[in-house]
């Protein structure tokens, strides 16, 4: 059983997640990743049949930096806004200072002319380290329930 | 806006006799939507449904779909593939509710009919009543009321199927050029299956179909193909088209990335971007011949993928005049090592609903039923490259759209 503070120390990893992507402050988001990091969004049907491919697969937190540049510089899209809620976070083990932890995720996405609508919901399937006293993700899976996709995914889930 | 149909008149006035303007209308009216889905989808034409690596055993079934019908590929004890429709014969229930899996036969929850594998009513509950009273009527024949068995045809591991009896043989249906395009994909090695993904996208079918078909804009639009030379319209290229234009090829070799006196036009060539991880763009040569990207579009709604080492089967299911869904496949080949696929897994970030080339097309589809929708009287031009459909040898051009509204006039009697 995690402690209240590792506990604490993990919500606050996810808070500060959602917050880059929310804030638009996405060049901190690889921040919260190791340097050999994994990174995946990937359809249920995908992982429950154990196929391998997912939708983002970044191998690096470079490879996490180059997604930012095209979400900046390079990708044609309509402009939105994005918020994600994250709860139900669970530590399910901790072995060789590397912690599993699993939540779930929704989220939203607005449109200058339109309603907010769900576009993603899901459960994050982690692995965190430490580095220099801080938790970090070494691993993010994301696993999202409707394998349908509003039209296209342009900020990290 | 709706345009009302008088009793006799055409469905669609078009603007001229060429194929260099497209009506709106063919983007928004439901009737002609209703008329494509009749024609044109459960018409004379071949529609991919599944990989044969998808349904390798007996018992094995993938859901899949032709136009709005949903229907499921089947392999049978005797090792045929069969394709059915996902219609109870008795009430209509759209019976089977799993995207794949494994099964002895289909039986509808409503009141339990039974079908095998190929369709054939195998079981009615009560048919012959309870004590003598209900059941079916003595001349019920169990052989005349099967689920709708569709025409199949396998090629090199790529399972298509058609709800026409008279759709021509599909060696026929492609041509000799393209299914020689098809086939350097499709070689006759094992296939091995990737992943899926799915996307509904707010624009009609056609502009989907239409996007693969012009090479105009993937050297305006896309900056990850020009910067990185992927596909570029000073790469030497081509557009190949079969003799009714309903099918074509985007055939292009990978260039540098600089600017010559060629790429003036392509504001969007970056020349200073560099990768900070450049796996995600480190193809090897795997086909033959000079070509690096090979983007087919079948007649009327897939396409085939091969940008570098990725590939993928995209197919159009339409959803109404003003939506479709894309079901993207990618597969590899058995004989791929661990690298090899791992390769095709990190250039699969360039495609699908979340890859840095494809969504430019996915969001700029969006905006152009946007546009298209509320000008319904309004028409699109397409005369980069002429106002002809013979094949090009250079992709400066719109001549495959062209092609591709040269058969459906021919079909839609338009």
């Amino acid at each position: 059983m995690a402690s209240i503070e590792l506990r604490l120390e993990i919500e606050d990893l996810y808070t500060a997640y959602a917050a880059t992507l929310d804030d638009d402050d996405l060049d901190a988001w690889p921040d919260l990743f190791t340097e050999d990091c994994l990174y995946q969004v990937i359809p249920r049907d995908n992982f429950d049949r154990d196929l391998p491919l997912a939708l983002i697969r970044c191998e690096s937190r470079a490879m996490l930096r180059d997604r930012v540049t095209a979400v900046r510089e390079t990708t044609m899209f309509e402009p939105r806004y994005v918020r994600h809620l994250i709860s139900n976070i669970r530590v399910s083990s901790e072995t060789d200072g590397v912690i599993e932890a699993q939540a779930n995720y929704a989220v939203f996405e607005t449109m200058t002319d339109a309603y907010t609508r769900v576009f993603n919901v899901g459960r994050y399937l982690d692995k965190l380290v430490r580095e220099d006293g801080r938790l970090l993700f070494s691993e993010k899976r994301c696993v999202y329930d409707s394998v349908l996709v509003p039209n296209s995914i342009i900020y990290p889930i | 806006m709706s345009v009302s149909h008088a009793d006799n008149a055409p469905l669609v006035t078009w603007p001229n006799d060429g194929y260099d303007r497209i009506p709106y209308q063919i983007y928004t009216d439901p009737e002609v939507y209703r008329q494509e889905l009749e024609t044109i989808f459960y018409g004379d034409s071949w529609g991919f449904v599944a990989l044969e690596v998808e349904v390798p055993n007996a018992g094995d079934f993938k859901s899949a779909w032709i136009g709005e019908r949903p229907v499921i590929v089947t392999r049978a004890e005797d090792g045929s593939v069969n394709v059915i429709a996902n219609r109870c014969a008795h009430r209509g229930v759209k019976f089977c509710h799993k995207d794949s899996g494994n099964a002895e036969n289909f039986t509808c929850p409503y009141h339990q009919w039974m079908y095998d594998l190929k369709g054939n009513l195998l079981g009615v509950p009560f048919r012959r009543g309870i004590d003598g009273q209900g059941g079916m009527p003595k001349d019920f024949d169990r052989a005349n009321h099967g689920l709708d068995k569709l025409q199949v045809h396998c090629e090199n591991g790529a399972i298509f199927a058609s709800f026409s009896e008279t759709v021509e043989p599909f060696a026929g249906f492609l041509g000799p050029e393209m299914l020689g395009y098809f086939n350097r994909v499709f070689d006759g090695r094992e296939l091995t299956l990737l992943g899926y993904s799915r996307q509904l996208i707010p624009g009609n079918w056609k502009l989907m179909m239409e996007n693969l078909k012009d090479p105009y804009h993937a050297s305006l639009l896309h900056i990850f193909l020009i910067t990185f030379g992927l596909f570029r319209a000073d790469n030497q290229s081509s557009v190949a088209m079969d003799d009714t234009g309903r099918h074509a090829c985007l055939i292009s070799k990978r260039g540098e990335q600089k600017h010559t006196d060629k790429t003036r036009d392509m504001k969007r060539l970056w020349e200073d971007f560099n990768l900070q991880d450049p796996r995600i763009l480190d193809p090897v040569p795997e086909f033959p011949g000079d070509a690096t990207v090979v983007m087919q579009t079948l007649w009327p709604s897939l396409i085939i993928q091969q940008q570098s080492n990725t590939l993928a089967m995209r197919q159009i299911v339409p959803r109404g005049p003003g939506r479709h869904e894309l079901r993207w496949t990618y597969f590899g080949y058995a004989d791929d090592d661990e690298e090899m696929t791992r390769r095709r897994l990190r250039q699969a970030n360039l495609m699908g609903p979340a890859g840095l080339v494809s969504v430019d097309d996915s969001e700029v589809l969006k905006v152009s039923q946007d546009g298209i929708e509320p000008f319904e009287e309004a028409a699109a031009v397409a005369e980069m490259g002429g106002r002809e459909t013979e094949s090009q040898d250079h992709m400066v051009t719109e001549v495959g759209v062209r092609g591709f509204y040269k058969y459906y006039r021919q079909v839609m009697g338009l």
